[in-house]
């Protein structure tokens, strides 16, 4: 079998060896019910609360703070559909991003259907919040700010620390998807005064189908699932012992191993952004160029379409993935990418190379010499190429 | 999600290049929806297709309509290239996914505005031919939950 070079890694990522160990005794030995009253029942429920600790400390919050949910989107509906209900004498004003996750966008969309008024900030070309803008909007009806840790396309990190401040000093909740950045970068709720955070396990090593939403202590939202009194009556439904021990071990992994594992990605990342801007004329970075996540890349080509590419990359055995419309399921490129200021054509033309701390520069030189030879074809295979082309000897 | 046909004619077009001096070029779509296509046709006096070939600016789906379009007028005489339609391109691919289908109607216009232009040279009028529209994108309902 060809080798695989895995650069999906914001999509999701390989579940460590140790988290799948920790997992498997609650599959078939300690498969009992937390809620029950037996010993195997009590072990599961030991459990749960052991990998509660172990997220907490990640977030400097307290263990009964963090509530699991099915994953990040869950974790994120809850957050605004919640808010929004509960603080309805408040207001009905919710302040968030161009930029968002679409677990965001469409659940503002939603609620914007339901009596809502949304506003979504626009970024810079970086792709970093306006305070300034998040300022002006604020007005006695606003709720809610909901502002992501770092952007799943384009790996810019917003200044969290500062918008929970403003969020702090009007007296108006702060919500945080951090599905990206758990695990990634150092958070401390407290220091970015920070309410409200969605996180997914599968993104930092541990298994798919379990989140969390962590919800500091006085937020009075209220019950999104409906059912027993699991998760301090807040979500109902026998709790997801594997999935959530899996998840407890992925965190305190991914919090040990963070400084050395991101420095080691952040030198590959910065090399193979530098060997492709080299090696590919009409190239360009997209996203900040330091304030970003250790392990994102995000490059748009000119002159060629993303899933092209990504096939082509796939027949050479890497995996990564595009902001093209293509990948999206709709005619429209990435939204992200629009909100960054890049037209249609360059949006289509993205290409997202997220590493994990197993890519090596071996891989990034093996990646740089195959992106050179299929842009090279396929944009002799272009129309826009082909024009660009004429007009550049045109003028000479 | 692609059959080996579209694979296969992705992996290997046919017919990639300009022709000079062509006798009709056709460029359709736009690059918001994220495809363009430029059709190259060289007609001979008889008002056979001698030659044809594309580039195009897209997803798999469309560089493999493209060539595959530009095999089924090779050859042809004008009115049997006019039969080319998107679903002759498609089931020459056995098949495309759902949301690829507007890729193969962008591939029939492309024939189209290629042909269309070599009327317009030529002074003469295509029976059953009107002139393309430079931009096809479905209009596409969303379900709403």
């Amino acid at each position: 079998m060809k080798k695989l070079i895995y650069l999906d890694n914001a999509a999701t990522t390989k579940t460590s060896q140790e988290v799948v160990d920790a997992m498997l005794p609650y599959f078939t030995e300690n498969y009992g019910n937390p809620s029950s009253i037996y010993e195997i029942g009590t072990k599961s429920k030991a459990a749960i609360t052991a990998a509660r600790e172990q997220i907490a400390q990640v977030l400097n919050a307290k263990p009964e703070e963090v509530y699991f949910t099915a994953g990040g989107s869950e974790a994120d509906n809850w957050a605004l559909k919640a808010t929004f209900e509960a603080y309805k004498d408040k207001g009905n004003h919710i302040i968030t991003t161009k930029i968002e996750h679409h677990a965001i966008l469409h659940t503002c969309e939603y609620l914007e259907k339901r009596g809502a008024r949304i506003t979504y900030l626009d970024v810079d070309e970086n792709g970093v919040v306006d305070l300034e803008q998040l300022e002006k909007e604020i007005t006695p009806e606003t709720i809610l700010i909901s502002v992501m840790f770092a952007n799943n396309e384009i790996g810019t990190i917003q200044p969290i620390a500062e918008i929970g401040k403003i969020a702090k000093e009007h007296n108006i909740l702060f919500h945080t998807d951090a599905v990206q950045a758990f695990g990634q970068v150092p958070i401390d709720v407290d220091a970015c005064s920070i309410d409200m955070l969605s996180s997914s396990g599968h993104k930092i090593c541990g298994p798919k189908g379990i989140g969390f939403l962590y919800i500091r202590k006085g937020v009075k939202i209220r019950s999104f699932v409906h059912g027993g009194a699991q998760e301090r009556k807040r979500r109902a439904g026998t709790e997801n012992v594997p999935g959530i021990v899996g998840y407890g071990v992925a965190a305190k992994r991914a919090a040990d191993t963070m400084k050395e594992r991101t420095a080691t990605e952040i030198e590959v990342r910065d090399y193979l952004i530098t060997q492709i801007l080299n090696a590919v004329p009409h190239a360009k970075l997209n996203g900040h160029p330091t304030k970003r996540l250790p392990n994102n890349v995000n490059i748009s080509f000119e002159f060629i379409e993303g899933e092209s590419l990504l096939i082509m990359l796939d027949m050479e055995g890497i995996a990564a993935s595009s902001g093209s419309a293509c990948t999206s399921g709709s005619l429209d490129p990435s939204h992200v990418l629009l909100a960054i200021g890049l037209p249609h054509e360059k949006a289509h033309g993205s290409l997202r190379l997220t590493l994990s701390e197993e890519t090596t520069k071996e891989d990034a030189d093996f990646v740089v010499e195959k992106i050179k030879g299929i842009v090279e074809r396929l944009r002799s295979m272009s129309p826009l190429y082909e024009d660009f082309m004429k007009k550049s000897q045109h003028n000479k | 999600m692609y059959s080996e046909k579209v694979m296969d004619h992705f992996q290997n077009p046919r017919n990639v290049g300009e022709i000079e001096g062509a006798s009709g070029v056709g460029t359709v779509g736009n690059a918001k929806c994220g495809d363009i296509m430029r059709m190259y046709l060289d007609i001979d006096d008889n008002g056979i297709i001698q030659d044809c070939k594309f580039k195009t600016f897209g997803c798999g789906a469309a560089v493999a309509t493209s060539s595959m379009a530009t095999e089924l007028v090779k050859g042809k005489t004008i009115q049997e290239a006019l039969e080319v339609t998107n679903k002759a391109v498609m089931e020459a691919l056995d098949g495309l996914p759902p949301v690829k289908v507007h890729c193969s109607l962008l591939a029939e216009e492309a024939i189209h505005a290629a042909l269309w232009d070599y009327a317009e040279k030529h002074h003469i009028k295509i029976e059953g031919l009107s002139k393309p529209k430079s931009d096809i994108s479905e209009g596409e309902e969303e379900e709403e939950y």
